[in-house]
């Protein structure tokens, strides 16, 4: 970054003149940046207060943080965290491919169908619902199969059928449908009109064209939100602690409301959580970067080697480019001296 | 990737000869022999066809015929309607009044018992798997290699064998001069490739009718001559199509008969040279002394 060496390579364009004048070497000096000192020193105070804070704070009981780090109810309660988290949203993915397939059909009674359900569990807190679902058995104590109004086949105990794991599935799951819907149908609007039209020319039905054409190519718009969507369910889950199911922030409340150590379990807590929504950034990025593929030529960076780039790099962190046209370049140093 | 065009592009003069001599007049019944047709001696058979979107009236009474193994070449100024015509052939636009007729059967209706009853999807589907269709924007599919865009739709339509189909995809990309670009995806083709491809498609379903929606309309101009090549030979071998198009050089040399369509009537008729050389109305003297 120090010279113009290497300039000499630049094939200069035929239309020019066909002599390329041998490119000198001139020292480049980058653009100050005072502000960012300023700034950095403003941000490394602040943070020293903080880790100042932590570390003197005795309330913070560090050593019942890490004692109940690898704690066995601890792990266990994580494994329900992302079972939960599996299980809604393979259920509300589900769901919400249906719902979005539903609200573009030209059928305007399944339309108004995925309207309403949409409408209603978007509408109500996913706490309500999670409660609902939990006390199903007030509302139906039992659960039949047969014909509608006529004769029941099978009968059995609500309770039975929908135990408080379900329920939370259930509860998020459904919930997680109705906002994934909006999301696929998005992507499926994004999806070049004139795909539909080349399908259905070639004889393909609406719903063979949404699965072979339209919903590959929309899963690259799908994709990204639904990695969010991941994450903040990892989140949501922990409101199943109305429905006392041990998940990872229960389990903490069960122990903090015998021991009283409500602050290193909540940090406790934290930190799991900061730990799984991290790993699952990075499971999205990659997956994203897979999705790309097909769209443009080249693929992004992974997060390594921009790091790599940076360092080589130097200070000002923007890409490595040699500069593109060795006259202008020399003609600004020119000016410059 | 772009620099390989076919070789067949430089046959651009050799094949113009051998096609004049294909050019059947356009009023003798003729036309490549298949005997027994169900629709008798026409393909399409429009008769005072309307069509309108919302307020605007697009087509205004169309009446055509297309004999089979005819080349018709639709021109006419943009929102002439001659697209919308072309799309109503295979009921990507529905027909609001007047009769459309493709090998004899109506386009999107049954008659039964004195009245018209609506296609269901999957009999509109069969239906449009009979007829091919080359949009102006290609309409591959980009998440798909360029044999897999070709087999897609015999095996998921007519449900053929795999292999078969396979096979019969490599003959046809060798046929439109792409045979080693079976397995790249559109993006790293060129437009005339692409274009070429999507030609392919159409015909791995065996179509009886080829509709060509200004086929080299979005290519740069070095690339519309190997389209054209490809569609030249296709009407060589007796392939019934309707081609709207700009190109008056392609009319003249292979269309049977031209249609000049303004303001969503047909204005005139006729054999493309004459048409061209000595235009009858003054709307198509004005359009073709600004197109030529």
């Amino acid at each position: 970054m120090t010279s113009l060496s290497g300039n000499t390579e630049t094939q200069p364009s035929p239309g020019l003149a066909a002599e390329p004048v041998p490119a000198e070497e001139l020292p480049v000096i980058p653009v100050r940046h005072p502000g960012r000192w300023v700034g950095a020193a403003v941000i490394a105070v602040l943070l020293a207060m903080l880790v100042h804070s932590l570390v003197v704070n005795p309330n913070w009981q560090w050593d019942y943080v890490q004692g109940y780090f690898t704690y066995h109810a601890i792990l266990g309660g994580i494994l329900v965290t992302l079972e939960l988290t599996v299980l809604a949203m393979v259920l509300g993915i589900v769901g919400g491919v249906v719902l979005a397939v539903m609200r573009l059909s030209p059928n305007p009674i399944v339309v108004s169908a995925a309207w309403v359900y949409t409408w209603f569990f978007r509408g109500t807190p996913v706490l309500v619902q999670l409660l609902f679902w939990g006390f199903i058995a007030r509302l139906y104590p039992e659960l039949s199969l047969g014909i509608p109004f006529g004769p029941r086949f099978v009968t059995v105990d609500s309770n039975t059928l929908i135990s408080t794991f379900t329920a939370a599935v259930l509860g998020l799951g459904l919930n997680e449908a109705a906002y994934m819907s909006e999301i696929v149908r998005a992507g499926i609007l994004s999806v070049d009109h004139g795909q539909g039209e080349a399908a259905a020319a070639l004889g393909m039905r609406r719903l063979q064209t949404m699965r072979r054409i339209v919903l590959p190519q929309a899963m690259r718009v799908i994709v990204p939100p639904t990695g969010n969507e991941t994450i903040s369910m990892l989140k949501t889950t922990s409101l199943v602690v109305v429905l006392a199911l041990g998940d990872l922030l229960g389990v903490a409340a069960l122990i903090y409301g015998g021991n009283f150590k409500q602050i290193p379990l909540l940090v406790m807590a934290s930190l799991w959580y900061l730990i799984m929504t991290s790993v699952l950034s990075v499971i999205q990025y990659y997956v994203e970067r897979r999705f790309a593929r097909g769209s443009s030529r080249a693929l992004p960076p992974t997060p390594i080697q921009r790091i790599r780039t940076r360092l080589r790099g130097g200070s000002n962190g923007a890409t490595h480019r040699p500069p593109t046209s060795p006259v202008a370049v020399r003609h600004e140093g020119g000016a410059a001296l | 990737m772009t620099s390989d065009l076919t070789p067949d592009t430089a046959s651009d003069t050799a094949s113009d000869t051998a096609s004049d001599d294909m050019v059947p007049d356009t009023t003798s019944a003729a036309g490549p022999a298949q005997p027994a047709q169900p629709g008798g001696e026409h393909m399409v058979s429009a008769d005072d066809v309307h069509k309108s979107f919302g307020a605007v009236h697009v087509l205004k009474g169309i009446s055509l015929r297309v004999r089979r193994g005819e080349v018709m070449c639709l021109i006419g100024p943009s929102g002439s309607g001659k697209s919308t015509f072309l799309r109503c052939i295979n009921h990507l636009e529905k027909v609001d009044a007047g009769s459309l007729r493709v090998d004899g059967e109506l386009v999107g209706y049954r008659r039964h018992a004195g009245r018209l009853h609506e296609l269901r999807e999957s009999e509109i589907a069969r239906k449009r798997a009979e007829i091919g269709m080359v949009f102006q924007h290609f309409n591959l599919f980009p998440h798909m290699s360029a044999l897999q865009n070709i087999i897609e739709a015999p095996i998921r339509v007519k449900r053929e064998p795999r292999a078969e189909v396979t096979e019969r995809a490599h003959r046809l990309l060798e046929r439109v001069g792409l045979a080693d670009k079976a397995g790249a995806y559109p993006k790293q083709l060129s437009g005339g490739q692409q274009q070429r491809v999507a030609i392919a498609r159409a015909l791995a379903m065996r179509p009886k009718l080829m509709l060509f929606d200004e086929p080299t309309s979005a290519l740069d101009p070095e690339l519309v001559g190997e389209v054209l090549d490809v569609m030249r030979d296709l009407a060589a071998e007796g392939m019934t199509m309707v081609v709207v198009t700009h190109e008056m050089g392609f009319a003249r040399e292979v269309g049977d008969s031209l249609v000049f369509m303004d303001a969503g009537v047909v204005v005139e008729t006729g054999r493309p040279r004459d048409v061209l050389a000595n235009p009858q109305h003054e709307r198509t003297a004005s359009f073709l002394s600004k197109v030529l």
